[in-house]
């Protein structure tokens, strides 16, 4: 009994929220995911979208090596906002506004500009592709990047910025 | 990286799959509340583990579709594509690129795929975000085309 209270006031505190929004959610993220591989074996990733829609501006050799699959990735995109959107319709009831400082999302989205593109892939590719693939690879990169995410974070709450 | 994707002959239904899956993968970032970079925040900062079952019940999923679905299929009904899993080379930049990632990640709350899902449930200020990931993308390539010029020697098989 009071190893049970235990239990339950472990779990709220470190599930403060309950886990099923998260876990249902993360199972529609597998299922896209999963349906994309199952017609075209293809491992769809986020962040290729950000090279293959610059090549549609440059002619750098670094981004028109993603000219074929280009068309596809921007309709991934626009199908990952809509998603987003029916969402935010059916369920949130409207349009929700995040409160973190744009220099935040600006000076962080540099960041993620740069190391999903050389540390080729993000959490969707690595993290939900790579993972699932038990590719030591991915494995290694979400490591690395959860390492250094929770240190980032950790120290910008810590130097009192908030959010 | 597989052929998957090419312009010529494609499938009909090959977009309708891609939009339709884009869909989902969306729909699933908004439920999970990882669209919202302060949920992220809150996990890194350890007040809300939730998140962790967002990617490891994608990737539950995923490794589901790994193994059965080539056993269902000799090759993609779509692409004609052969079935592979998500396999890439390992090298330093694996490790280098995914912490200047988790950096950003850690600064923004938010990831790729989050932001544009972010975008999808009207959080406009994420294009702050979503604008800085295209300027680091492109400095990257930037960079990277230009030393594989002057190395003369062809660019790492990534």
């Amino acid at each position: 009994m009071v190893a049970d209270l235990l239990t339950i006031q472990l779990l709220t505190e470190l599930f403060p929220n309950g886990v099923s929004r998260y876990a249902i959610g993360g199972l529609f993220v597998g299922v896209g995911a999963a349906a994309i591989y199952a017609g075209t074996a293809i491992n769809a990733g986020a962040s290729t979208f950000l090279e293959s829609t610059l090549s549609y501006v440059s002619d750098r050799s670094r981004f028109s090596r993603y000219v074929r699959s280009r068309d596809w990735r921007l309709v991934f995109t626009l199908g990952i906002i809509l998603g987003a959107a029916v969402y935010a319709v059916v369920f949130q009831g409207g349009a929700w506004t995040t409160d973190v400082a744009p220099w935040r999302l600006l000076v962080g989205g540099i960041f993620v500009g740069i190391g999903t593109r050389i540390g080729k892939g993000c959490t969707s590719g690595h993290g939900v592709c790579g993972v699932g693939s038990a590719s030591k690879t991915s494995i290694a990169g979400v490591l690395a990047f959860l390492l250094t995410a929770i240190i980032t974070a950790q120290v910008v709450a810590a130097l009192g910025v908030t959010p | 990286m597989s052929t998957a994707g090419g312009n010529e002959g494609r499938h009909p239904l090959f977009m309708p799959l891609i939009l339709v899956g884009g869909l989902i993968f969306g729909f699933g970032l908004g439920y999970s509340h990882m669209a919202r970079p302060e949920v992220v925040l809150d996990f890194l900062q350890f007040e809300d583990f939730g998140l962790l079952f967002v990617m490891f019940g994608g990737a539950a999923v995923t490794g589901l579709a790994y193994s059965v679905v080539p056993r269902l299929f000799d090759r993609a009904p779509l692409t004609g594509d052969s079935f592979g899993r998500r396999l890439k080379h390992f090298d330093r930049n694996v490790l280098v690129g995914g912490g200047i990632f988790g950096v950003g990640w850690g600064l923004s709350g938010i990831c790729p795929g989050a932001g544009y899902a972010s975008l999808g449930v009207g959080n406009l200020p994420i294009l702050w975000a979503i604008g800085g990931m295209f300027i680091g993308a492109y400095a990257q390539g930037v960079w990277r085309s230009h030393t594989a010029q002057s190395d003369g020697a062809p660019a790492s098989a990534d």
